[in-house]
């Protein structure tokens, strides 16, 4: 399984969702914002961070980065995709899932581990889970209030989209408590919440998120 | 008009504004004499920045000397480069070299504390980037006015932000530090940034220009008008005749932490390839610092072309460059052959970078601006021969009937049980997680301890799970009450802190925060707490490699806490071997508390928050018995016979069992003995909490027995009971030490 980890200038959390991919047997294949070419991997993550600084909308000009057009044409095929905190903001911003990240209702920064509950185990990467699995892993962002239209929550609950939603008090306002949604397809997954830095207790609050990983291996394989 | 060399040379009479610029009669006046005519605005601009206390040390180094006289050969064998440089390094073992400092911002966070806070942490980072390190991770102590007054509503949350903004943007999990409350802060609050950051041995950068033909490239930000501060007198006479009214910028800089994050990323590449001889970081008195400081290390002279520069506003005076402090700068020195595949670097990341100049034969540096001569000068007066003071020294009057006032007589509680719980809600021993989960503990992934642990611990190797714990500690009321004492016990609690994780204590740094070094009460505390810090650090056997001293703390004539913030720096071979600080990791534990417990309320956190009182002494220190206490924590950690270990100091035994219940969500029955309000409140050094699971009881308590470490059993941990339950006193539900503990800063800041 070769998986493509983007770095943009301002990306933070690229080694750790590396390390994460290694940490599933996976190769962790580097991919830089300004180039055309994905180098042939299996899926994509688009790792945490602050793209470009953002000090726009987060997100709004990795969007526009070159590698990026490149993902959506992938993903659009039916590659696995998974955003994560940035990543989230900037899959959103591309469109490849609906909705917003805005800032925190508390307007402060939130660093927490988070109880998360798993809504849907058919995507490409939450296979691993049970349904209604409780995972614990952390949560860092200031800008991670899930918001959309009446129409969009409804559609995105209506077809078990909602892949994660927030345990216990809502961190940062998300409408639904949603903590990650997929798209139609279920190939493309994104989260605010950062499984990558929960696959081992000694470094994270617990190990509950390398099986967003280890789903995306039996996906891999299974295609 | 550009006030060249030989313009100085042809009006020797003109009058220059160097007070304005913080210069003393006498300093003006030997500048004059070291150039042998007057200096040029822009050689005025640059002693006058260099050679200000933040610069110059000059109060201070008669004082620092010491830190060098008591290192011996022993305890300088791990030490790759110390105090001078940018930052101390020390070997840890398997080819790794750590480096680590902490430096003061508080004045500039005082005016504008988002800002001043956020380049606190970038100016620090940039210091450890700058000996060859990847930076890994900040840590900040805070100190604050009254919690309950309106300018520490204003500075508090602005600072918080500041250190997070800055901090998460630039990728870099902050795992420690401290926030204290006391009124002497009031118009002055502390913020101190420490940062670590690792590298292979052999790839150790210094800072000096060699080599006679070598480039000097300056990368990074482009250079503009913020944080020029004195400087702008200059600016106001040259630019209100010719270019009309300007605006001035606030002369606290504004921080780009995305800029630092490319800047960390592109200079690391740049060490990797080897083309980097020798490297500078852009911090306090911006270029003049940088090129006068490599000038002044390195072999020859150096040439600097001014116009050069990349700037971000137009009409700049040579003054100005030369003294801004724009961030995000650095400053390297490439051979000739070098520098395209240096700029190739550059551009991959995006990075701004400029040939502005060369080493040259000789020993002088000249800075010429569009041809012209501006500044010609000997670096070395420049960057390393400033002004030394020998300030006066004198015991302040009232320091015998501060000592004499003990806390003896205060009026001891009727309701302990209350009382514990009424200090774990008092804003100096409340949780401080309003303010640290706004700061990212784990990005990177290395983060093995953070908040609220004792140290926070990361690990630096991925194969062989080595690590490095720090601390950060320093109580201003025992420095306060003796500073020569209060010196060791922070240098004691540092060290126990880091101990209590299960790592070696290594090395020191400090950030010596003290009021004004004109005033001769002030200058014999920081005597005092120099020495006193020294002859600790010889005691136990690890050197001091650098440090940082921050003056003119003080309201009026009011000084602050003295206020030494020690940190010290521990290895540990295994980071799976940590010891986590709070209890209910194995099935059945003991609590044993390590050391002896005397009546020691001295500067205690019950005297200030419950009746306001400071008086009497500090606690007692025994550095062997600290050191003691570290070799059977590091040995009960390595053979795994601690399950858990907390540190006691403010608010002793009761707060540190609150904590450990709490941080581990686990309840304990407790058992003591003697006067309970003495075992539960003393502020004792020398002590540690412990857990040990029951399997491993006997033979820890055999190896404290044989090595004569006092230790008593005071209770069990018991998972079932979520209360903690002293004997003789009742139980307290856990909710209601949570809620207790954890309320008071949101109920203060939200």
């Amino acid at each position: 399984m070769r998986v493509g980890v983007i770095t943009f200038p301002g990306t933070l959390d690229d080694v750790d969702a590396q390390r994460a991919v290694r940490y599933a047997d996976g190769e962790a294949v580097p991919l830089w914002h300004g180039d055309h070419d994905l180098k042939g991997v299996d899926a994509v993550v688009v790792p945490g961070g602050f793209s470009y600084g953002d000090y726009l909308r987060c997100g709004a000009i990795a969007r526009f980065a070159p590698v990026m057009q490149e993902v959506i044409e992938a993903a659009n095929k039916g590659m696995p995709v998974l955003g994560i905190c940035n990543g989230f903001q900037i899959l959103a911003e591309a469109h490849l899932l609906p909705g917003a990240l805005v800032r925190n209702h508390k307007l402060h920064f939130v660093c927490r581990d988070q109880w998360l509950s798993v809504e849907n185990n058919t995507t490409a990467w939450t296979t691993r889970y049970d349904e209604k699995a409780e995972i614990l892993v952390p949560l860092k962002s200031g800008e991670g209030g899930y918001q959309a239209d009446q129409k969009t929550l409804d559609e995105l609950e209506d077809n078990g989209r909602v892949v994660f939603r927030y345990v216990g008090e809502n961190p940062n306002g998300s409408r639904n408590n949603i903590a990650g949604i997929t798209n139609a397809k279920g190939n493309v997954v994104g989260l605010m919440p950062h499984p990558e830095h929960a696959i081992d207790a000694l470094t994270g609050p617990t190990d509950d998120g390398l099986g967003m990983f280890l789903s995306l291996l039996d996906t891999v394989v299974k295609a | 008009m550009i006030d060249t060399v030989k313009n100085a040379e042809n009006t020797p009479d003109q009058e220059q504004p160097y007070r304005e610029l913080g210069l003393k009669d006498d300093e003006y006046a030997r500048i004059r004499e070291i150039l042998q005519r007057r200096p040029t605005d822009a050689e005025l601009a640059m002693y006058s920045v260099m050679w200000s206390e933040h610069c110059s040390y000059k109060s201070s180094k008669v004082h620092l000397k010491y830190f060098g006289e008591t290192t011996t050969d022993e305890m300088r064998s791990k030490m790759l480069a110390g105090i001078g440089e940018n930052a101390g390094v020390v070997d840890v073992g398997d080819g790794w070299a750590v480096t680590f400092k902490v430096e003061s911002h508080n004045h500039p966070s005082y005016v504008e504390p988002y800002q001043g806070a956020a380049t606190g942490v970038g100016g620090i980072v940039r210091d450890i980037l700058a000996m060859g390190a990847r930076p890994l991770a900040v840590m900040d102590p805070l100190r604050f006015g009254r919690p309950d007054a309106a300018d520490t509503r204003r500075v508090l949350p602005g600072i918080v932000a500041g250190v997070g903004g800055y901090g998460n943007c630039l990728g870099l999990p902050n795992i420690g530090g401290e926030v204290v409350f006391d009124e002497s802060y009031q118009g002055n609050p502390l913020v101190n940034a420490l940062c670590v950051g690792a590298m292979r041995v052999e790839d150790l950068h210094l800072a000096h220009a060699s080599g006679t033909g070598n480039k000097v490239i300056l990368y990074g930000a482009r250079t503009g008008l913020d944080g020029i501060g004195g400087v702008s007198v200059l600016a106001s006479e040259t630019f209100d005749d010719s270019a009309g009214k300007r605006k001035k910028l606030p002369s606290v800089q504004v921080g780009d932490p995305f800029t630092e994050k490319v800047l960390i990323e592109c200079s690391l590449e740049l060490f990797e390839k080897g083309i980097v001889v020798g490297i500078q970081d852009l911090g306090g008195a911006g270029l003049s610092c940088a090129t006068s400081e490599l000038a002044s290390a390195g072999d020859g002279g150096m040439h600097v072309y001014l116009e050069r520069v990349p700037l971000r506003a137009t009409g700049m005076t040579p003054a100005e460059i030369l003294s801004s402090e724009s961030q995000e700068r650095m400053c390297a020195v490439v051979e000739p052959g070098n520098v395209e595949a240096f700029m190739e670097v550059c551009r991959k990341w995006d990075v701004i970078a400029t040939e502005i100049g060369e080493v040259t034969d000789g020993d002088r540096l000249v800075i010429t601006y569009h041809g012209e001569v501006v500044v010609d000068v000997p670096p070395r007066t420049v960057a390393h021969e400033g002004p030394v003071y020998h300030r006066p020294i004198q015991r302040p009057a009232d320091q015998d009937e501060l000592q004499a006032n003990t806390p003896d007589s205060l009026p001891r509680p009727e309701n302990l049980l209350e009382l514990v719980k009424t200090m774990a809600a008092s804003p100096n021993l409340a949780s401080k997680k309003w303010v640290t989960q706004q700061y990212d503990r784990y990005v990177r992934g290395n983060t093995v301890l953070a908040q609220p642990s004792d140290g926070g611990m990361i690990r630096i190797d991925e194969e062989t799970h080595r690590g490095v714990a720090l601390s950060t500690d320093c109580n201003g009321r025992y420095t306060k009450l003796d500073p020569y004492e209060g010196a060791k016990l922070a240098l004691a609690e540092a060290y126990r802190n880091v101990a209590a994780t299960g790592a070696t204590p290594v090395a020191v740094t400090n950030c010596l925060n003290f009021g004004s070094p004109e005033d001769p009460g002030v200058m014999w505390q920081f005597e005092q707490a120099v020495k006193g810090l020294a002859d600790g650090c010889a005691e136990l056997g690890i050197p001091v490699t650098g440090g940082n001293v921050s003056f003119y703390n003080q309201t009026g004539s009011t000084a602050i806490l003295p206020t030494p913030v020690v940190g010290v720096l521990g290895v540990i071979d295994d980071v799976r071997r940590r010891i986590p600080t709070g209890i209910g990791a194995e099935a059945g534990e003991t609590l044993l508390l390590l050391g002896e417990t005397r009546e020691e309320f001295g500067g205690s956190e019950w005297a200030h928050h419950v009746h306001g009182h400071l008086g009497g002494l500090p606690p007692k220190v025994d550095l062997q018995r600290e050191k003691l206490l570290g070799q059977v924590l590091v040995a009960g950690s390595r053979d795994g016979m601690v399950s858990a270990a907390h540190d006691l100091s403010e608010g002793g035994l009761a707060q540190a069992l609150v904590e450990t219940c709490l941080i581990g969500e686990t309840g304990a029955r407790v058992f003591l003995e003697g006067d309970l309000f003495t075992a539960l409140f003393s502020e004792s050094a020398g002590r540690v909490l412990v857990a040990v699971p029951r399997t491993e009881e006997q033979r820890f308590t055999d190896m404290c027995t044989a090595r004569a470490l006092p230790w008593r059993k005071v209770g069990v941990v018991d998972p079932e009971s979520n209360a903690l339950e002293i004997q003789g006193l009742g139980e307290l539900p856990l909710d209601e030490l949570r809620e207790a503990w954890e309320g008071t800063l949101p109920a203060l800041f939200d």
